[in-house]
């Protein structure tokens, strides 16, 4: 029906993006066909990124995209207000854009959203021999990690972590003050004495933290 | 020549159908019934919908209470202190960054402000292309259905539309002129709200306006200020068709400017130039004189400044309640089943939007007219204009927000983003002094 036929989700791609983020019967839709994957969708064991949820992404993915060409670039992502008043919008924005590029599509768009997925327990037993789910408790880890870590040398420096703090806080706290928290928060994690967290040291540190609930955000149907 | 006969033939039953049906009762404010039939069918094909079921992927039972919050996502809406919480103390924590990211990753997925700056999605779907935006599948049976009301919109009833719409612009356009001539007296100002009226209730039915007045009593009386939310410029039309108002605005270029310089000869609206607009103090002055008079029509200003989608209420600027007066609050709000009024005009322009509307269903909204309410002792405006906007929002069924509806196109303002860094630092400094031995 005119243009909006070229936006729309083509199934194939509806397919692999099911596959990637997560979802081990999304080869069922195109299997059993439309009426019979809707029966399936009721079953609690498909509680994945369900059909209705990528279209419903996809709709919020395109009203981003001013330019429409299938991409967004940060200025789109800037263009959310409650974004840009985040103190740490930037770092957010920042890891959606794979290593040198400037736009997103929509499936890179969803393997960053993936990661905040609820973790089901259902999951855990799920798939032993494929990859990691995107939403595993390592993964939800590796990407706050990823936040700190601004050179991604899989260190977080004394110097990133003042950055990251400085962004956090603004003019409020002063130098001084900010660097012997720092300090501190290297102190505490630093386990081999490079005076830098490593991914192993970040996951000791936070091992009691409630991450599942702290990174997780909750689908509507 | 046959050909060009039966053409002249059609065309001349059809102009005198118009003018029998629509633009004679319309003079009169009298209703033939036809509109109110037209509705009837409409209401049962859409509301009832046995295509919604076919069309829709199943949704569980909606979470939210009324139109517009039909989320994707459980927004936690925990404030800052709850969210983080530590183990121990309130000093920094790596984990701190968790609570910013997941409030960043939920305003991307559907934040507050953005949606309101494109048309509300429906429960439902109505058969209109347009909104057919998360339904990917369509019947075969659905797809005929669909086909027949393509025809009947884009054959039937937009020619009709155009043909009222022509009518009712030169009419305004040619009797504002003609009354203008008058001297200013109670004749003239008679036969310009005739006209006013008139024109007004032709193109109003050139959209297929069905609009409900409440509260009746409450209209805004001469010598007042009628503030509203604002939606689309068909709102003007809306509130002109049951009183006459003053407008304020800028002053347009093309067939805007040629009725509105008609407009202002018949009965003394408010038209500022672009330059003029921007000095604040200029206009609230010369709105002050204006009702200095109480024999003037009221004045009519949208204090959103812009025009949002109908699910909520932004931002009022303070600028119309500093004038002073009574403020007559009134609420507009459309029923977005039987077509979308709002212009999201970054996306359409006036021309194209007003297309859309003419080849929608129907324009169907409610007006509810709200008592009085004045600026209270010790009130600034800012407050006075958080209250009448509360008043709106409660009255229409919208969402109340803090945003500014400028940020449709601005950026946010930076002192937004500091109070938060500020609050932030309260939290991981304020539990103590600084630390000057390490753990």
């Amino acid at each position: 029906m005119g243009s909006r036929a070229s936006t729309l989700l083509r199934d194939e791609e509806l397919e692999e993006i099911k596959k990637e983020t997560g979802s081990a019967s999304g080869f069922l839709l195109h299997e059993l066909g439309e009426d019979n994957y809707q029966n399936s969708l009721s079953h609690p064991s498909t509680r994945e990124v369900s059909h209705s949820q990528i279209t419903r992404l996809y709709s919020r993915f395109t009203s981003l995209d001013k330019g429409e060409n299938g991409t967004l670039s940060r200025e789109d992502f800037q263009r959310i207000p409650e974004l840009a008043i985040n103190p740490l919008g930037d770092r957010i924005i920042n890891a959606f854009f794979p290593e040198g590029e400037d736009q997103v599509n929509f499936r890179g768009f969803m393997r960053t959203l993936a990661h905040f997925r609820p973790i089901e327990d259902n999951e855990k037993s799920k798939d032993v021999n494929g990859p990691e789910p995107l939403n595993s408790r390592s993964n939800k880890l590796h990407f706050a990690f990823r936040l700190y870590d601004l050179d991604k040398d899989d260190k977080i420096s004394r110097d990133e972590l003042l950055q990251v703090l400085r962004m956090m806080v603004g003019v409020n706290i002063s130098d001084e003050q900010l660097g012997s928290i720092a300090d501190r928060t290297i102190q505490e994690a630093d386990q081999d004495g490079d005076s830098a967290i490593s991914f192993t040291e970040f996951v000791k540190v936070l091992e009691k933290v409630d991450v599942e609930q702290k990174m997780s955000i909750r689908f509507l149907h | 020549m046959d050909g060009t006969e039966l053409a002249g033939q059609i065309l001349y039953t059809w102009l005198t159908l118009v003018f029998g049906l629509i633009l004679l009762p319309s003079a009169f404010g009298v209703s033939l019934g036809i509109s109110e039939i037209y509705m009837k069918i409409l209401v049962k094909t859409l509301e009832v919908s046995p295509w919604s079921d076919a069309a829709l992927p199943p949704r569980s039972a909606l979470a939210g209470a009324g139109r517009g919050t039909r989320g994707i996502i459980q927004r936690d809406e925990s404030p800052m202190e709850k969210g983080l919480s530590g183990l121990r103390g309130r000093d920094f924590e790596l984990s701190d960054v968790f609570y910013f990211s997941k409030k960043g990753l939920e305003a991307i997925v559907e934040d507050e402000v953005t949606q309101r700056f494109s048309s509300e999605e429906l429960v439902s779907w109505n058969l209109l292309t347009r909104t057919n935006v998360n339904f990917q599948y369509v019947s075969p049976r659905l797809t005929a259905v669909w086909v027949l009301g393509v025809i009947v919109r884009y054959c039937v009833l937009l020619p009709l539309r155009l043909t009222l719409a022509f009518i009712g612009i030169s009419l305004f356009v040619i009797g504002t002129t003609l009354v203008g001539q008058l001297p200013r007296n109670r004749l003239k100002n008679l036969l310009s709200e005739l006209v006013h009226l008139t024109c007004c209730r032709i193109c109003v039915r050139a959209l297929s306006g069905t609009i409900h007045y409440h509260n009746r009593q409450y209209r805004p009386q001469k010598g007042g200020i009628c503030v509203a939310n604002h939606t689309s410029p068909i709102d003007v039309l809306i509130l002109t068709t049951d009183g006459c108002y003053t407008m304020v605005g800028q002053v347009h270029g093309g067939l805007m400017g040629i009725i509105q310089r008609a407009m202002v000869k018949a009965c003394p609206h408010v038209w500022f130039e672009r330059s003029e607009m921007k000095d604040r103090h200029l206009v609230i002055k010369r709105l002050k004189e204006h009702i200095a008079h109480k024999k003037e029509l009221p004045i009519l200003i949208f204090p959103e400044g812009t025009c949002i989608n109908n699910t909520s209420v932004m931002m009022f600027k303070k600028g119309s309640f500093e004038i002073g007066g009574t403020i007559h609050p009134v609420a507009i709000k459309y029923n977005p089943q039987f077509g979308d009024a709002f212009w999201n005009s970054s996306k359409y322009n006036i021309v194209s939007y007003l297309l859309r509307v003419m080849t929608s269903w129907a324009i169907v909204c409610d007006v509810w007219y709200m008592p009085p309410m004045t600026r209270e002792e010790g009130e600034d405006a800012v407050q006075f204009a958080n209250r009448v906007k509360s008043a709106i929002a409660v009255q229409g069924g919208l969402t109340e927000l803090p945003w500014d509806g400028g940020l449709k196109r601005a950026k946010v303002k930076d002192a937004f983003k500091e109070e938060q860094q500020k609050n932030y630092s309260k939290m991981i400094v304020g539990n103590g002094s600084l630390k000057s031995e390490l753990d």
